[in-house]
């Protein structure tokens, strides 16, 4: 075990995943002798060596198409994408050839790729570094997706995203990479995907978070038990496949939602999910459920990105409302 | 432009010199594939016509890039190819009946035969050539000696992907061979809109790979150059620009008409005076390898085999509905679970 910040805990689990799975390969640009703009990849190239941690030239669909070529040849590429807002030249890659490679051969043909990407605001970083647009990848079947809010989770999943066949969009919050530190256990460990994580157990009201919103959530929820409200808070980790059942039982026991969406509102994850609880609970809400998110204007400038994503004030506010209004 | 079949049939000086590298038993193989290609071809678009299969694109006038480019290969090697590649599936082993499945809009027709390393039919334009960049990267990087392929348009070239593709071979100088098929039109799109430059050939030298300009519709010369080029890449030197230049002589697919934008004498001059196929015809009746008969007797043959590739693709099992579940993933989730039963049983589960 080992105090590690998220960032430190991602380049464990890509050591590790090099060392026990020969298959494993990384590609990126900047990844190799400057071991990645965010240092998640500090120290491998040295250690591995140029055909497993390839500094690739700068293009993205380059890189993911490449990538899909290797892994019919039973390669594992692990591909950084510099920013989640630099993947969008490798969409086509994406949307059209790794989500649906595996129903349009029936099987044939492997699609077993990781595409690791940082996103999401909050560190001042320049124009254009800090979308959250996962929706994209969770609304396109065939793709996981998957965002960690601890360094444990973060290497936990990475490995076993790597480790499992299927292929995954591996968000990782730039917020948190240097946020704090915590134990990280050595060597393999993994995370199954799909089951979310109880951040905090509660009796009133359950609040739904993934990647860098987990934080404020529980900012929020601290504030509300000032007032004597018992907030559970759900870390989805997982945003494709959902974990239902965790979120389900979570309702059925508070009956009051609030969800906290980094992403701009309209269409986000936070949307599918009120429409998902709405069909599976609907009868165990006592409130109208809330989401709380971002604006659905472009990501702005970093002048003006406090103001625009979510805080927890308004995590706190949306609590007050949905147990006013559920009448607690 | 590289030229060793005449479009009248008479072999070039190059020609000449090439001549005996290839057995006259393959030499007859290329004829006979090229015209199992074509009827394949002619079948298909009277298929669409009576409806029997959907859209399709066809490919007759390239022949001989196809048949040439793919007889060059290994059964180890990969192949990238586009939608109108039907004449290089059919050669590196994918049954008849599975390219007529494809167009009668069957998933099974993507899913070649165990051991066939053919993608199915990439229809965003381009995005095979990085993808085929990686099949050779694997190849490489595992020291192994296959190749690997990536058939694409001239529109293709107009494309990031095309680009990145090649920039990437070059510099991991990968064992890929990029074969353009430059039939002169982008559905209706001239080359000359296309690009200023001269030749898509001419490309290669900014990635410092070799670019070849072949006649696409000499048979002869498309099986040399890339025998070449993959004789380099085995051998580790790097990859291949071949630029085939062709000409569709019907539309793009089934649904265009090619006489809105083609000029009809040009037209005309490639089907009455380029044909591939009777290029290929005239020369070996020329060098006595075939008689009259046998190329009758072979079409007759081909046109069994095609209409044996209907009737089994005409009576396969219809596809079941709950198909469309069963390879999204790997691990199957709750949700599409739930949307399967949705299908099977007709009603949505949670009005249950």
């Amino acid at each position: 075990m080992a105090q590690l910040t998220m960032v430190q805990a991602i380049c464990d689990a890509l050591q590790v995943a090099l060392e026990e799975m020969p298959e494993v390969l990384l590609l990126g640009e900047d990844i190799g002798k400057n071991g990645g703009v965010f240092r998640a990849t500090d120290g491998l190239w040295e250690h591995f060596g140029d055909e497993r941690v390839i500094d690739t030239p700068l293009a993205e669909a380059g890189i993911i198409g490449s990538s899909i070529g290797l892994a019919v040849n039973g390669f594992k590429p692990v591909a950084e994408v510099q920013f989640l807002t630099f993947i969008y030249p490798a969409f086509e890659q994406i949307i059209s050839h790794i989500a649906r490679l595996h129903t349009r051969t029936q099987g044939a043909f492997p699609n077993s790729i990781v595409i690791r990407a940082p996103y999401g605001g909050g560190i001042r970083a320049p124009e254009l570094h800090s979308d959250s647009t996962e929706t994209f990848f969770i609304h396109t079947p065939g793709l996981k997706v998957v965002v960690p809010s601890t360094p444990s989770d973060a290497k936990g999943l990475l490995l076993a995203a790597i480790k499992q066949p299927d292929p995954v969009i591996f968000l990782e919050p730039m917020k948190l990479y240097r946020a704090f530190k915590e134990e990280v256990p050595a060597g393999w460990y993994e995370i199954p995907l799909g089951s979310a994580r109880l951040v905090q157990t509660g009796t009133d009201v359950t609040i739904l978070a993934w990647g860098a919103m987990v934080p404020v959530a529980m900012q929020g929820a601290s504030e509300c038990e000032k007032s004597g409200i018992s907030c559970e808070v759900i870390d989805l980790r997982t945003l494709d496949p959902i974990d239902e059942e965790t979120i389900i039982q979570s309702v059925t026991k508070t009956g009051r939602v609030v969800i906290v969406q980094e992403a701009p509102r309209t269409l986000g994850l936070g949307s599918e999910l009120m429409a998902m609880i709405q069909e599976q609970a609907f009868y165990s809400l006592e409130a109208p459920m809330v989401r709380v998110t971002s604006y659905d204007v472009p990501v702005p400038m970093y002048a003006l990105e406090d103001e625009f994503r979510p805080t927890a004030e308004k995590v706190a506010q949306a609590v007050y409302k949905v147990v006013q209004e559920g009448g607690m | 432009m590289i030229q060793w079949v005449t479009p009248k049939g008479k072999l070039t000086k190059q020609g000449l010199k090439h001549w005996s590298k290839f057995s006259n038993e393959e030499k007859r193989e290329w004829l006979r594939w090229m015209i199992l290609a074509r009827q394949f071809d002619r079948r298909a678009i009277l298929l669409q016509r009576q409806g029997r299969i959907g859209t399709y694109a066809p490919l007759e006038g390239q022949e001989a890039a196809q048949i040439g480019s793919s007889m060059a290969l290994h059964s180890e090697d990969w192949v990238f190819p586009s939608y109108r590649e039907h004449g290089v599936a059919l050669k590196v082993g994918m049954p008849i009946s599975q390219v007529f499945l494809y167009w009668m809009g069957r998933v099974e027709g993507c899913k070649p035969p165990e051991g066939v390393r053919l993608m199915p039919p990439t229809v965003p334009i381009a995005t095979q050539i990085p993808q085929a960049v990686g099949a050779a990267w694997a190849s490489k990087l595992r020291k192994e000696t296959f190749v690997s392929v990536a058939y694409f348009g001239d529109g293709a070239t107009s494309e990031g992907d095309f680009h990145e593709g090649l920039n990437f071979a070059g510099v991991f100088k990968l064992p890929v061979i990029f074969f353009c098929q430059n039939n002169g039109y982008a559905i209706s799109v001239p080359f000359n809109r296309q690009s200023a430059s001269e030749t898509i050939a001419e490309r290669a030298k900014a990635y410092q790979i070799p670019g070849v300009l072949v006649d696409g519709n000499d048979v002869l010369a498309v099986r040399g150059v890339m025998e070449e080029a993959i004789t380099r890449a085995r051998n580790g030197d790097g990859p291949t620009l071949i630029e085939a230049v062709t000409y569709r002589k019907g539309s793009h697919t089934t649904a265009d008409d090619a006489t809105r934008y083609r000029p009809s004498d040009e037209v005309k001059e490639w089907i009455e005076a380029r044909d591939p196929v009777e290029r290929w015809q005239t020369c070996l009746l020329h060098e006595g390898l075939i008689s009259l008969e046998e190329i009758e007797n072979w079409t007759h043959q081909c046109d069994e085999q095609v209409d044996e590739g209907i009737k089994e693709a005409e009576s396969s099992t219809p596809a079941r509905a709950t198909h469309l579940f069963e390879h999204v993933y790997h691990q199957v989730s709750r949700k599409i679970m739930r949307q399967k039963t949705e299908c099977e049983t007709r009603e949505i589960p949670w009005l249950n």
